[in-house]
């Protein structure tokens, strides 16, 4: 489904990625994790360009993203993608968020956007917030909404970005709860995160990037219980 | 001293055909330089070269000279250059849509550029075109924030409509004028027309608030 074949990603003189290579299956729910500024929200973004490896090709669905003459936007719209900061439109209301590209992307009939719309929101819980502004949310309220916009593209693949680093402690959970009952759905999907018990529980793998390398790729249990690795050691000793 | 406003009230229809043309033109060259005005700043911040090197030119050149000279070029020495006529009206919408355009492009600049990156990001990732998200996710978002300085720019072109007289337009200060040399008197008439040139922007600045307070409208938190 994902396929990363000797990706390199620099940002002016710093190299960032140094050959990644990576496949996560149909279905697969894939967490990385490693320190900040390791490249790890930088592979979760080669998955749909929102950076452009510098070299190495990225595959989605057997189709290469990163060749030339690309339908981007094509590719993105079945990619759901889920932001620290949520990056919710302000001066659209949450209705709107969620029909906005279903209707201007997929062409779907306004009726059925919204029809889907307040299913995803019966499905977060926040069916009561449909008029209303972002502006009027709490944190964790916002990230369910951006999630659930996301859904609405009806997306093969979900990546999460940090969904739960900029929420008061509080919200962390009905975030997190919302992921893990998507998980379960079928779908694929690749997430950051810092929530090491979360991504125990919800991963079929854990990938351990440090220094823009995939140092370690295994299940959670082998992963938490038995890391190869000493800097994946010292890296949990940290954070468990 | 003695006030006499008869010539003003004998004279009304100067007045008010001046006051109708001031509005007139304020009002299609605000909406022109407006849609130019956007169009300039995506220019300017494009990625393609020439397109930014054309956007900052321009700029530069309607900046970097008096208005009033440009009205002289358009309508005294282009019909000279290329041999067709402009009316007065027409130099007129042309010269200042030409140059608000210049001014409004550098604030839609700075506002675009002031939208959170997420915001890009957000559209980009739900599959949105450069087009739709320029057009429903980033410009209202730019205009919110730079709205008072737009207001700024109506106002000013509003006043600056008066330089038309110059190239002889019947607007206020041409009626103005007139009225002085039919009845002799000057303080009356600038005075009336003053007030009439402070009614339009009171008004405007009026429209401006309500405006604002709606687009502003999904910040409120009850």
């Amino acid at each position: 489904m994902i396929k990363f074949h000797d990706v390199y990603k620099n940002f002016g003189q710093l190299e960032v990625l140094k050959g990644i290579n990576l496949s996560i299956d149909k279905g697969q729910v894939v967490t990385l994790i490693g320190p900040s500024g390791s490249g790890k929200s930088t592979i979760l973004r080669c998955m749909n360009l929102l950076e452009v490896p510098t070299k190495g090709q990225v595959f989605i669905e057997g189709q290469e993203i990163t060749a030339k003459k690309v339908d981007i936007q094509a590719i993105r719209k079945d990619i759901g993608m889920v932001f620290q900061h949520f990056n919710l439109f302000p001066h659209k209301t949450v209705m709107e968020n969620m029909t906005y590209a279903p209707i201007k992307v997929k062409k779907k009939p306004k009726a059925e956007a919204e029809q889907k719309a307040m299913e995803l929101l019966q499905l977060v819980g926040l069916t009561e917030k449909a008029n209303e502004y972002p502006g009027k949310l709490s944190g964790g309220q916002k990230q369910r909404i951006a999630i659930a916009r996301a859904l609405a593209m009806e997306p093969k693949i979900m990546l999460f970005d940090e969904p739960t680093s900029a929420l008061d402690p509080e919200m962390v959970k009905e975030v997190l709860e919302v992921i893990k009952n998507l998980a379960h759905t079928g779908i694929t999907m690749a997430l950051v995160t810092h929530e090491m018990g979360f991504a125990r529980e919800v991963s079929d793998r854990i990938c351990f990037i440090d220094d823009g390398q995939i140092l370690e790729d295994a299940s959670p249990d082998e992963f938490f219980s038995h890391p190869k690795t000493e800097r994946a050691q010292s890296f949990l000793d940290k954070v468990l | 001293m003695n006030l006499d406003f008869s010539c003003v009230v004998k004279y009304w229809p100067f007045l008010y055909h001046g006051a109708l043309l001031t509005l007139k033109m304020t009002a299609i060259c605000a909406v022109l330089g407006f849609m130019l005005g956007v169009l300039l700043a995506l220019l300017k911040l494009s990625k393609w070269k020439p397109l930014i090197w054309f956007g900052r030119f321009y700029t530069s050149v309607f900046r970097g000279t008096p208005l009033l000279v440009q009205l002289c070029i358009v309508h005294f020495g282009l019909p000279h250059l290329l041999g067709v006529t402009f009316t007065t009206e027409q130099s007129g919408i042309l010269t200042f849509t030409l140059n608000s355009a210049a001014y409004i492009s550098e604030i839609f600049r700075g506002g675009i550029q002031a939208v959170d990156k997420g915001q890009y990001e957000a559209a980009k990732s739900l599959g949105i075109g450069y087009g739709d998200m320029m057009k429903d996710i980033i410009v209202p978002q730019a205009v919110k924030h730079i709205l008072p300085s737009l207001v700024n720019e109506a106002i000013a072109l509003l006043k600056e409509t008066s330089i038309l007289s110059y190239i002889g337009a019947m607007e206020l200060i041409k009626a103005a004028d007139q009225i002085t040399v039919l009845s002799y008197r000057f303080f009356e008439p600038y005075l009336t027309i003053a007030l009439i040139y402070y009614v339009f922007v009171m008004l405007l600045s009026m429209v401006a608030n309500r405006l604002e307070r709606w687009v502003n409208r999904s910040d409120q938190v009850s």
